[in-house]
């Protein structure tokens, strides 16, 4: 074998000028030291190595799994609200987000982002720069529930050459009752806020975390909402999926349904009877306590809530001058006017104050204490009995003065006014009881007794919230033990009770009775068939000297209140309505009928039978005078 | 002697860059199989194969004959700089290629190879025996102008790359102590001076180096990712084709200048110990051949090469690891990319040349 022939003249001709250094061991010992230079690059790099590989490579093991395994949550789907015949209130369904990775997000991608998704720029760019104190491995949720073609978008887009920042998060999405129904009672969810993440019972949460925000959904949150499951996925440098790890799979848990004591075919009725008026009402067996029917008007659409609301809805909301966040039903503090006249009954009698055979004249109005109060109408001779039927003012203003405000107060703390009713809902308001010591502690001033006789006909600083109406009357009716209110079946404990004469009781269960029966101011919640005891009331909003001054404008009109139960001896339902301006409480009490025929109606279509029960008689040794 | 045996070609070295040219090749394909540039793999077959000719055809024309065109390769290989300086097909942002015959050609690595002859000129053409003012200004400046215009394109890595031809041959040369004090002095001033003619990203680079855990999605990120690829390699590797680093493509360019991260990652401790013991042998192989060339001439050749791959090594390597700021060069016989691939061979075929001629004499 041989290479290219060489020129044998080339050795001589080149190079041109001569060699005369030509002595090739004169740096052999520079040659010999460079490689020992060369053997200390290598221990140089080998160290390196060692020091890698060998001393520590569980730490770049580890960096290297948290580059190359990612966490994705697996959304658990919430429990479901169920009526109390197990119907489907609240639902959730499937739905689709948006999420934006930050590692690898380039701002300029953000116009385009926003316009595929149908998304303001600004509103997402300013979320974006909200999130730049987190760390950067959180995405950022920047839109849910994506439409399809907004779902298209995406998936078409997730490309490196596009916009490999955007994930799609598949999640159960809330589905709220249309038309509002039970809007107030079930609430709301929501994406938990910066606040609440703050507060220590949201510190199980996380950014984005869908809560109850409201009602129900707030309340029974642990119930509902179940624990998010995690799956790890292996992702390139660009965070897209190359394979999920099956193995290492943590499932969700989904949260768990509810049933609630609410009954849907009630709850519609009410809802229906209140359409388009301001109020509330709220249906409960006074028995055990259990809400059949919860409305407050006006009411807002859930829905709008499921996720995130849109600004511009909140606004709508939180500006409206009715409030239709407000849950009326346990959270307007309004006086109660005539329907607290059971309670100033009740009280007279328990305390012996007043009997039967006690009695006023009505004259269309009377003085106390030098200052003239009028009644309604002129009732002429009027005793209990007429007095309920008729709702006289005079003849409860004589009863108010008899008893003293601290006695009121008294039985009517005694009827679960003047606190929380311990309903399973959040944000219950009180209401006030007046008192001599409720004045000095809040205006560190005595009581006049002619402030009394405005609270003997539930005006004056006395104020009730409807739920709290409908809990007194009930535990009125039932004899004297009073259930706390609840919406989940075992939330219901033993009744505060109170010692109450059966026959005292059955007097005043009499009265309301001849307030729907017997011509008395509330025939309109009447029920052939029925006995449907009740009580109306109409309430100031304004002093009578602001309405001489003024006039009377909408927002001012009286308020108009029924209570009403069924049946007189036997009572399965208590219905309080609050018909805001309706002036007066006959227009309330059509309400309260249609609930109390409701839930009769549903009785009868189910077969089971109605009983009139036994009138509440005196304990054994007075039996004989009670059957009246 | 007429014809020159191809059994005097020295085998070992050759051999052992084959052997390392396939290590590459298998690495290549490993960090590439599955993205835009899985054709890299046999692309690098076809690089090594032209370049193991043109080794050969290197060695058969006497060094002494290519010594002499010396001047003329020079001129032309720095008037081709200028060219691609000015015409050069802008590609990733730098002017470094010229099209020839529809290849591109990375003018800048060719320079290294007339260098290596042009500094073993003008060394043998010494009449002291120790350097002196003049031609160390003569020598600083045949090394200065194609480093300056490298610089310029800008291609910084590649510019040092000269430095080490330089470097042996005032070695080797001899140099008074006074001129060696002013070297040390103004490679000292160098990075104070060096500082503000450099670019942003090499000052980010340079920073990032120092502390790269300072900001590790920006200019940290490429030597955090390839010190993780190493470390997570352990002692055995997470095997062919298995590194996640790697096969994820966190680690950037794992088939040019981080390819021996992907190797370290794949094949462990154990490997690189292997694939560092055979460029060992190379270079050892390659001292030999000095001393044993039959003049001075080949003897500056073959030193020339050794210190080029030996800076190369030390640079890119100990980039990977973390020990040398990130500097955009290849690692030789490794690295996919032609123009490094056959300048390498090119100069392992100028050593070969030497040592084809040992015995001329």
């Amino acid at each position: 074998m041989s290479l290219l022939p060489v020129e044998p003249e080339l050795a001589q001709r080149v190079p041109d000028k001569p060699v005369l250094r030509d002595d090739p061991k004169l740096a052999s010992e520079k040659i010999a030291f460079f490689q020992y230079a060369i053997v200390g690059v290598f221990l140089f790099l080998i160290s390196g190595f060692w020091q890698l590989q060998v001393r520590n490579p569980d730490i770049y093991s580890e960096r290297a799994e948290s580059n190359r395994i990612k966490s994705v949550p697996i959304g658990a789907p919430r429990g479901k609200i169920l009526d109390r015949d197990g119907r489907v209130i609240v639902d959730s369904h499937s739905s689709y987000s948006v999420l934006l990775s930050r590692e690898t997000l380039k701002m300029e991608h953000l116009r385009p982002i926003a316009d595929g998704l149908h998304l303001d720029y600004n509103e997402l760019a300013a979320k974006v720069h909200r999130y730049r104190t987190r760390p950067k491995y959180e995405p950022i949720v920047i839109k849910q529930e994506l439409s399809p073609d907004e779902l298209a978008f995406v998936e078409a887009h997730r490309d490196p050459e596009f916009f490999p920042e955007m994930e799609v998060f598949h999640s159960q999405k809330r589905l709220y009752p249309q038309n509002q129904v039970a809007a107030h009672a079930v609430g709301y969810t929501g994406e938990v806020s910066e606040k609440e993440l703050d507060s220590p019972e949201f510190a199980k949460y996380e950014q984005g975390d869908i809560v109850g925000k409201a009602g129900i959904e707030k309340q029974y949150n642990d119930i509902l909402q179940g624990v998010d499951g995690q799956r790890r996925v292996v992702v390139d440098n660009l965070g897209r999926v190359r394979e999920s790890a099956t193995a290492d799979i943590k499932e969700a848990k989904p949260g768990k349904n509810l049933q609630t004591t609410l009954d849907l075919d009630l709850q519609v009725v009410a809802e229906l009877a209140m359409e388009n008026k301001m109020g509330a009402v709220v249906a409960l067996d006074p028995r055990n306590g259990e809400i059949l029917a919860m409305v407050s008007r006006p009411a807002y659409d859930p829905n709008k809530f499921a996720v995130r609301i849109l600004s511009a809805d909140w606004k709508s909301l939180t500006s409206n001058p009715d409030n239709p966040l407000l849950n009326r039903a346990i959270q307007a503090q309004l006086a109660p006017g005539s329907t607290f006249k059971p309670i100033m009954a009740l009280a007279g009698l328990e305390t012996g104050e007043i009997d039967d055979s006690f009695g006023v004249r009505c004259g269309g109005g009377a003085s106390f204490y030098g200052h003239f109060h009028r009644c309604h109408a002129t009732h002429g001779g009027v005793t209990l009995h007429r007095g309920i039927a008729q709702s006289c003012d005079v003849y409860f203003y004589n009863v108010g003065n008899r008893l003293g405000i601290d006695a009121i107060a008294s039985y009517a703390h005694q009827a679960g006014f003047g606190q929380r009713t311990g309903v399973d809902l959040p944000n219950e308001a009180e209401g006030i009881v007046p008192s001599t010591q409720w004045k000095i502690r809040n205006y560190r001033e005595k009581w006049y007794a002619g402030e009394t006789i405005s609270v003997s006909i539930g005006q004056g600083a006395l104020t009730v919230t409807p739920l709290q109406l409908a809990h007194a009357i009930g535990g009125l009716a039932m004899g004297g033990a009073w259930y706390k209110p609840h919406f989940v079946k075992g939330q219901g404990s033993k009744p505060r009770t109170a010692k109450l004469d059966p026959v005292n009781v059955q007097k005043v269960v009499e009265g309301m009775y001849a307030v729907v029966n017997e011509g008395g101011t509330g025939v309109r919640a009447r029920l052939p068939g029925l006995e449907v005891c009740g009580k109306t009331g109409s309430a100031q909003v304004v002093s009578n000297e602001f309405v001489k001054a003024r006039g009377k404008t909408k927002s001012q009109l009286d308020n108009s209140w029924f209570v009403g139960f069924s049946q007189r001896n036997n009572p399965e339902i208590v219905v309080a309505a609050l018909f805001q301006g309706g002036e007066h409480g006959n227009l309330a009490a059509p309400i309260v009928r249609d609930v109390i025929k409701a839930y009769y109606d549903k009785k009868a279509r189910l077969g089971i039978p109605n009983t009139a029960g036994v009138p509440r008689t005196a304990r054994p040794q007075a039996a004989s005078e009670a059957s009246n | 002697m007429r014809y020159s045996s191809l059994r005097d070609l020295d085998w070992v070295m050759v051999i052992i860059a084959i052997m390392i040219s396939g290590v590459g090749v298998l690495q290549i394909y490993s960090a590439t199989h599955g993205t835009i540039w899985q054709n890299s793999w046999w692309k690098q077959i076809v690089f090594v194969g032209v370049g193991v000719l043109i080794m050969w055809v290197m060695a058969a024309i006497d060094y002494h004959s290519l010594m002499g065109k010396a001047p003329v390769m020079y001129v032309v290989a720095v008037a081709l700089l200028v060219a691609v300086l000015i015409i050069g097909a802008t590609i990733f942002g730098s002017r470094r290629w010229i099209p020839v015959f529809g290849f591109t050609f990375q003018v800048s690595e060719f320079m290294k190879v007339v260098l290596v002859i042009v500094m073993a000129r003008l060394l043998t053409e010494l009449r002291t025996d120790i350097l002196d003012g003049w031609e160390l200004t003569k020598l600083g400046a045949v090394v200065g102008i194609p480093m300056l215009l490298v610089r310029a394109q800008p291609d910084l890595g590649t510019a040092l790359t000269y430095l080490p031809i330089l470097g042996i041959g005032i070695y080797l040369a001899g140099l008074r102590k006074e001129y060696l004090i002013v070297i040390v002095v103004l490679v000292g001033l160098a990075p104070v001076v060096g500082w503000h003619f450099m670019r942003d990203y090499q000052k980010a680079r340079l920073v990032s180096f120092l502390n790269p855990e300072q900001d590790p999605r920006g200019a940290g990120y490429q030597q955090i990712q390839s010190i993780i690829a190493v470390g997570a390699g352990g002692m055995w590797g997470q095997g062919v084709a298995k590194g996640s680093q790697t096969q994820l493509r966190f680690l950037p360019v794992a088939q040019t200048d981080f390819i021996f991260s992907a190797f370290a990652e794949e094949h462990g401790f154990v490997g690189v110990i292997g694939v560092l013991a055979l460029y060992f042998v190379l270079l050892m192989q390659i001292v030999q051949n000095a001393q044993t060339a039959p003049d001075r001439a080949g003897m500056y050749i073959c030193m020339g090469v050794v210190a080029l791959f030996v800076f190369h090594l030390f640079v890119n390597v100990g980039m990977v690891i973390g020990r040398m700021p990130v500097v955009g060069i290849p690692l030789p016989l490794m690295s996919a990319g032609g123009s490094n691939t056959l300048s390498t061979f090119l100069m392992l075929g100028l050593v070969n040349n030497v040592r084809l001629r040992r015995f001329v004499n």
